[in-house]
């Protein structure tokens, strides 16, 4: 094997390694953020005016900052009040507060969007707000909302190479440690272009097939 | 049966309903007709609390919501209210991610606690009666409109109601689907069903109606025996409105 490939294939179980940490942080900013984004949309829609400023602000900041300063600000900022955070809980935290950001936009667009007859059905059977919510509304808005939040996720992928700056050993952590020693820039870089390339189109397809098994019902002509 | 006093609905300055005084008996057909704009939509809305009047009281059995009511204290009575009252709306309404009989026995189910299989079985039984038993698992987007008004019916049956509003059920209708919407609601008036209908369907009206309501400029202009007021209307503004008809139903003698 030669010089490239050789140093490919030896560095695989180390790249792989820092890939778990890439799923791992995408799968929870994911799961953790859309929690807390829908929350947020909760508030965002509320007629508690406190609670919609508040809701509003926050989406502001998130959208407004960069994410690395939001996470210098986790890892780093937060140190110096002697909340000294280890780094992947920090990345968890920084992509979730910024995946909540932007998917609570979504969400709330995305229940803005089912018309008040939708409402009107559900209370003329006797349903609750929270039910109407729950059985009639986000069903039908979670369709909506798919195929934007799947960008959201995809480009959350990409985002937790971030994470390198605040020492979290991903993918990306990995080539820089491997280049260091290796000097192979081009190599290892490419190597952990090609990995995300592969984990973010892979979970693109997984959230392909979701869509077309969940829109299926309500679409049929 | 329901009985509505004082009845005011303000919309920015606009005073759409002016303190109507409504009730309808046990048993009774009552259909309202009137111009766009006239309020009868509003009225029948106001009926379930879909629109909250700003000032008056309904009362059906011994629920009563006031609009003078706390928040809190009417938040429940209307809740009960809507159980008692059924709505069938002009563009259907269905759930569109659930089946015929998915939308009928949703309500039984989530909001009465009924067990799935007694529901599902009122619900097939309620398909059958709006002639669409072999429905029963279609999505509302494969149904035709007219199959999406008689879907919403038996909805509106399945959670017993003693009233059921139709606010014009075959308005949004092609004009081939609006009879067989029209047959179901007659024979809902023939099992003597307490309804309210709002509606542009005038010898439907005429045909099916105990009692008529001419409405407008937000309020009860005149109302009557049905049959009578469709052949004599005794106010200017009744006799305009009905002009059309009264003239073509002259034509087909």
């Amino acid at each position: 094997m030669s010089g490239p490939l050789l140093l490919v294939w030896q560095s695989l179980p180390q790249m792989l390694m820092g890939a778990g940490y890439t799923i791992e942080l995408s799968i929870g900013g994911m799961v953790f953020g859309l929690a807390l984004g829908f929350i947020v949309a909760m508030m965002r829609l509320s007629r508690n005016r406190v609670l919609e400023r508040i809701a509003r602000s926050y989406v502001s900041f998130i959208r407004g900052t960069p994410l690395l300063v939001q996470l210098f600000i986790i890892y780093y900022g937060l140190a110096q009040f002697g909340l000294r955070l280890n780094p992947i809980p920090s990345a968890m935290i920084g992509f979730s507060l910024n995946v909540a950001g932007y998917t609570s936009e979504t969400i709330r667009a995305s229940i803005d969007s089912i018309g008040r007859g939708q409402w009107e059905a559900a209370y003329s059977i006797g349903m609750s707000p929270a039910q109407a919510m729950r059985r009639v509304i986000i069903p039908q808005a979670a369709l909506v909302a798919l195929p934007s939040l799947g960008n959201t996720f995809i480009g959350l992928i990409k985002d937790t190479s971030l994470a390198a700056t605040i020492q979290v050993p991903e993918l990306f952590r990995q080539a820089q440690l491997i280049t260091a020693r290796t000097f192979q820039v081009f190599t290892m870089y490419l190597m952990a272009a090609v990995l995300y390339w592969i984990i973010s189109s892979a979970l693109a397809h997984g959230q392909e097939r979701m869509e077309r098994r969940v829109s299926l019902p309500a679409h049929a002509t | 049966m329901i009985e509505a006093s004082g009845l005011t609905k303000r919309f920015g300055g606009h005073e759409v309903l002016k303190s109507i005084d409504f009730s309808v008996a046990r048993g009774e057909v009552v259909a309202i007709i009137g111009p766009s704009g006239s309020g009868k939509t509003t009225l029948l809305r106001c009926l379930n609390y879909l629109e909250q009047p700003n000032e008056g009281r309904i009362r059906i059995g011994d629920v009563v919501v006031d609009a003078a009511d706390p928040q809190k204290q009417k938040r429940k009575a209307v809740h009960a209210l809507r159980l008692r009252v059924s709505m069938v709306f002009q563009g259907f309404n269905l759930f569109p991610h659930r089946t015929a009989l998915g939308n009928i026995v949703e309500g039984p189910i989530v909001v009465k606690g009924e067990k799935r299989e007694v529901a599902v079985a009122r619900g097939t039984a309620l398909l059958a009666k709006v002639g669409l038993a072999s429905k029963a698992d279609e999505y509302p987007a494969r149904l035709s409109g007219g199959q999406q008004q008689r879907v919403a019916i038996a909805r509106a049956l399945a959670m017993e109601p003693d009233v059921i509003l139709f606010d014009e059920p075959t308005s949004a209708l092609d004009p081939e689907l609006v009879g067989e919407v029209l047959t179901v609601i007659r024979d809902l008036a023939g099992e003597h069903r307490t309804m309210v209908i709002v509606t542009h369907e005038m010898s439907f009206a005429r045909d099916v109606a105990d009692r008529a309501l001419f409405m407008a400029d937000g309020a009860i202009v005149e109302q009557g025996e049905a049959a009578s007021l469709f052949r004599t209307p005794q106010n200017d503004r009744t006799r305009q409105f009905l002009q059309k008809f009264l003239r073509e139903g002259q034509y087909s003698y």
